[in-house]
């Protein structure tokens, strides 16, 4: 035996070194070995600190169960806090830490802690810090946030990769053991596809049926309704880091599952038993028996089942010493007998482990004898078993509670979510043989851990009894037993036990908490998957944004759009190169692409008809090759979205909705077709990608238009007036539909070209234009124009305007049902008082409106009292200086008053006179220019 | 979650959207007037344990308005419906 690895046995490459370190010293294990087994075999008993009293700890268990060898992996960026050793696979170069310890793992100042122990019991956070109540936030919580905790985070976003999948299957089968692949193959028999996943890295090649997908290093962490299942693939955690992604969070949709996941050993409990040596039977024998190694030379067993004699064979067979078999029940069982015969080991029947010894691994154990006296016995490991306890979560996800079996002593599964059956050991099958119930030995004073992670004591749990706490969901809350990341896994049963005791209860009266996803911690990461940062949502680009960019576009988002802010030119602001671009379009011309407005086409007899019902105004009235503008409210009566509306035909209508409201509209025209108005004979789909769409705006937009429109299309006032629409072809054939509309208050037109030829027309236009100084414009010089014009927008349409607030009364139908009809003759929402649409000009020219200022009258004090509206829009007209938009009570009647805009964020304070919200050209002559 | 929509079959709930209680309807030929009526179809809403009609909206498939039948307290679909 070279340190604690087997000369034989175990599941590991022999032939295959693998050199990492820890703690900055360097380690050689064996591929296969986890992190937990290659540290055992260099004779590393020390792991970290725990959370409360910086108390020494090593490994318990030999699973993901794992409550105290928490470890980071990995550095810099990549660094991850608390994983378990147990489950993290070696691989060359890996770097790894202790957590939670002072400058070096075996002196740690903040072990204090421990002595400071009596302050930190049950509910000392409730109990401790209540004063003074500045104390809390500025001095307490950073100092025991310092002192109590587990690793450090990076600091830094995580530069790991992550993705997610969806897998179809009849059957998931979760636990790759024995039960779990008979499971598997049995229902592939059948003709059924199989998923089975196991958590554990492959240790031996399995040969599987084609219908049976198998996953290693899978755990399934939550089940969700409708047979939708979470599992997390760790992909390369067991790989030196690379591009790869690194765990996958994979959504199973299964018609049925098998839940084959085995049980896990819980402990007893006795003094000082979380000194490192002090382990899990079953982890004992599973690292002799998987990886070579054994964690002692001279272990001691503290029993009280049949199920951990196995452990004895091993032991000799291993040719570990065995110090003795402590056996809670009061005559043992022939099993034990034989089994510690065989190995010449002596059995302690009905005795119990007082304490283990030792500072920081175990010396030896003090015993009490069942006919009274003690024994101290020398030993670097005690195997301890209480029996195993079924692995269960999975089935409690549903709002099933877990029952008590007192014939195996262990809680069972009770009513499990729809489609899962639980086998074997999950299901209680064959476990716990000759049990006699021991959660803890009881004959030490002092501290006996039953939640090693969280620190939580046998005499925490009796002191939150005594202090009231007796539901065994407040105990969890008051202590914060199985509140860490391992849930508690090896101590939630325990403590039920003790809090049975405690009471004079039964256990299954007491009962158990609920377990809830996820089985297992998830990195925040696997669950965004690959939609971080900018892959949030995928970003929209309009189909000239090519041809923006090479034009020196600065973009901004407007909804899931990016769409040309404004293009700069040399030397130039946002802001001047906004007016210089307002000023192409109202001296000379220019063109926008407007295709993020929401299109939607509505074909059918019903057309006409049904546009009625989701718009205020009248619409079977307008001639086709006719636009109109209208306005659509939510059924409360409140303004929903506007727009310009185009009937291309009897039956035949495009519909132009605002860029943000594009989604929303669609869905609310779909409700209306489908469960308001069945009857009408109408169809919906939303063209908004299919068509690009460009404004061609300022008083020479005929005369470049006439350049690009294929004869014999008249574009005389005559023949195409404003507002109207109609189907051409441009640039020599290509289809195209035209709309003489206006934002900007200018001779306009919108082209739409299918979406695909936008990007050509763009350049064909400025190609046309360039005689007449042709700009492009962005989404500034589009605002700036709409408050020159006074055209409500989206932060007028904020959900909490009606039409008479907008100024859009007229547009009220009395002849038709609409959509918010009804509610918006609600008496409150006519009231004249209401805040209302009015444009607002500052008294001093030099000042500035902001938009969020708020208006009050001249001499009034500035509070939320006096307050009567607020600037909706402000913009820097080039010819007009500062302007605004704004709601104020009783606005129409108000025009020519002066008012205090007061702006407390910004420090803005002046005087504006009240004027009509059109600014700019209130005749509209402009559109005729 | 998954919802078995009548046009595309069983698919994510990441598909659809709930949007509202299906247990009211529009008062028939509307009015110009805010009635009791309209009041309560617009605002109130019953909150009821066990099984409800909603109107769930399937807008990354075939843009269906449909009638869900669902326990509210176990989330288990009984029936989707076109409404």
């Amino acid at each position: 035996m070279t340190g604690y690895r087997l000369a034989q046995g175990g599941l590991v490459d022999r032939d295959q070194t693998v050199n990492f370190r820890f703690d900055g010293k360097h380690y050689a294990g064996l591929a296969g070995d986890t992190l937990a087994s290659a540290l055992l075999a260099n004779g590393v008993k020390l792991f970290g600190r725990s959370f409360k009293y910086h108390r020494p700890r090593g490994v318990f268990t030999c699973g993901s169960e794992e409550p105290n060898a928490l470890v980071e992996l990995r550095v810099g960026a990549h660094r991850e806090p608390n994983t378990r050793a147990t489950m993290a696979e070696i691989f060359d170069g890996l770097e790894a830490a202790s957590q939670n310890r002072g400058f070096s793992l075996k002196y740690d100042p903040l072990s204090v802690n421990n002595l400071l122990a009596p302050f930190l019991s049950a509910g000392f956070y409730y109990k401790t810090f209540m004063w003074p109540a500045g104390f809390w936030e500025k001095l307490y919580e950073p100092i025991i946030r310092r002192a109590a905790g587990l690793g450090r985070n990076a600091g830094v976003p995580d530069p790991d990769v992550y993705e997610k999948t969806t897998e179809f299957c009849d059957v998931l089968v979760v636990g790759g053991g024995a039960d779990g692949v008979a499971a598997a193959r049995q229902a592939a028999a059948q003709g059924s596809r199989v998923i089975l996943c196991d958590e554990n890295a492959p240790l031996a090649a399995l040969e599987l049926p084609e219908n049976i997908s198998l996953f290693t290093r899978t755990t399934v962490f939550g089940v969700y309704d409708g047979g939708t299942y979470g599992a997390l693939e760790r992909l390369t955690d067991h790989l030196p880091s690379s591009n790869a992604p690194r765990q996958r969070l994979i959504h199973i949709i299964a018609q049925r599952s098998v839940l084959a996941t085995g049980a896990t050993e819980r402990p007893i409990a006795f003094g000082h038993n979380d000194l490192p040596g002090v382990m899990l039977s079953s982890a004992v024998d599973d690292y002799i028996t998987r990886y070579g190694v054994t964690p002692g030379r001279n272990v001691l067993l503290y029993i009280n089942n049949d199920d951990a004699a196995g452990l004895i064979p091993t032991l000799s067979d291993a040719g570990v010493n065995i110090a003795g078999v402590v056996d809670a029940r009061p005559q043992g069982s022939d099993a034990v007998h034989a089994a510690a015969r065989a190995a010449s080991a002596p059995v302690y029947a009905g005795a119990a482990i007082i304490r283990a010894f030792g500072a920081l691994g175990v010396k030896g154990a003090k015993i009490h004898l069942a006919k009274g006296g003690e024994l101290t016995i020398p030993c670097d490991i005690i195997a301890t078993s209480g029996g195993f306890n079924p692995n269960l979560a999975l089935t409690s996800h549903f709002d099933g509670n877990p029952v008590w079996d007192a014939s195996i002593a262990a809680f069972v599964p009770g009513k499990v979510p729809p489609g899962m059956s639980v086998v074997g050991k999950a299901a209680g099958q064959g476990i716990n043989v000759n049990i006699v119930p021991c959660f803890h030995s009881g004959y030490f004073p002092g501290k006996s851990f039953l939640d090693q992670q969280n620190d939580v004591t046998v005499k925490d749990v009796k002191l939150a009894e005594r202090e009231g706490f007796a539901s065994v969901e407040h105990v969890k809350r008051y202590t914060t037993l199985g509140m860490a990341t391992d849930q508690g896994k090896t101590a939630n049963v325990n403590a039920i036990g003790v809090l049975a005791e405690t009471l004079g209860r039964g256990i299954g009266e007491t009962g158990t908490t609920r377990y809830r996803p996820p089985y297992v911690p998830v990195a925040i990461g696997a669950f965004a998957g690959a939609h971080t940062g900018k892959h949030f949502r995928p970003a929209r680009l309009t189909p000239t944004h090519g041809w923006a960019e090479k034009q020196g576009a600065v973009f901004v988002e407007t909804g899931p759009w990016l769409r040309a802010q404004y293009y700069p030119k040399p030397g130039e602001d946002w802001l001047a190169a906004a007016q210089r671009e307002v000023n192409a379009v109202r001296n000379g011309v220019g063109i926008c692409d407007v295709t993020t407005l929401g299109k939607i086409d509505i074909q059918g007899p019903d057309a006409a008809k049904f546009v009625e019902c989701v718009y205020t105004n009248s619409w079977t009235n307008l001639a086709v090759g006719r636009v109109r503008y209208g306005l659509m409210l939510r059924e409360d009566g409140m303004a929903m979205d506007d727009g310009t509306t185009a009937r291309l035909g009897e039956t035949h209508f495009v519909m132009t909705t605002t860029t943000a409201n594009a989604g929303r509209v669609m869905q609310q025209l779909e409700f209306c077709a489908q469960v308001l108005w069945p009857e009408l004979d109408v169809s919906l789909i939303s063209v908004t990608d299919q068509w690009g769409q460009i404004a061609v705006a300022g008083p020479r937009s005929t005369a470049v238009l006439a350049k690009i429109v294929d004869a014999p299309f008249d574009l005389s006032d005559e023949a195409f007036p404003y507002m109207a629409c109609g189907e051409l072809s441009v640039c020599g054939g290509v289809p195209a539909r035209l709309f003489r509309i206006s934002f900007s208050g200018e001779r306009a037109y919108e082209l739409a070209v299918p979406a695909r030829y936008a990007h050509a027309l763009a350049e064909k236009l400025m190609e046309a234009g360039a005689e007449y100084d042709i700009a492009p414009y962005g989404t500034e010089a589009l605002g700036i124009m709409r408050i020159e014009k006074g055209h409500a927008a989206g932060p007028e349409l904020n959900g909490q305007t009606t039409a008479h607030d907008l100024g859009l009364h007229k547009l009220l139908s009395k002849k038709k049902d609409f959509i918010g009809r009804a509610m918006a003759a609600r008496p409150a929402l006519m009231d004249p008082r209401r805040p209302t649409l009015v444009g607002l000009r500052p008294v001093n020219p030099a000042d500035i409106i902001r938009a969020g200022s708020h208006l009050l009258p001249i001499e009034a004090e500035a509070i939320a009292a006096n307050d009567q509206g607020h600037v909706t829009s402000a913009a820097r007209s080039p010819s007009l200086g500062s302007i605004a938009l704004a709601l104020l009570e009783n606005g129409p009647a108000r025009h020519g008053e002066t008012i205090r805009v007061y702006d407390p964020l910004r420090g803005g304070d002046c005087q504006a006179i009240v004027t009509a919200p059109v600014h700019y050209d209130p005749e509209g002559s402009r559109l005729h220019a | 979650m998954r919802i078995t929509c009548p046009h595309c079959g069983t698919r994510g709930v990441e598909e659809f959207t709930y949007t509202q209680d299906a247990e009211r309807t529009r008062p028939r030929d509307g009015g110009a007037v805010p009635t009791k009526e309209w009041t309560d179809y617009v605002y109130l809403r019953d909150n009821l344990k066990g099984p409800r009609r909603e109107y769930w909206y399937h807008g990354a498939g075939c843009h269906a308005w449909l009638v869900v039948e669902r326990d509210v307290s176990t989330h288990e679909i009984l029936s989707v419906t076109l409404p």
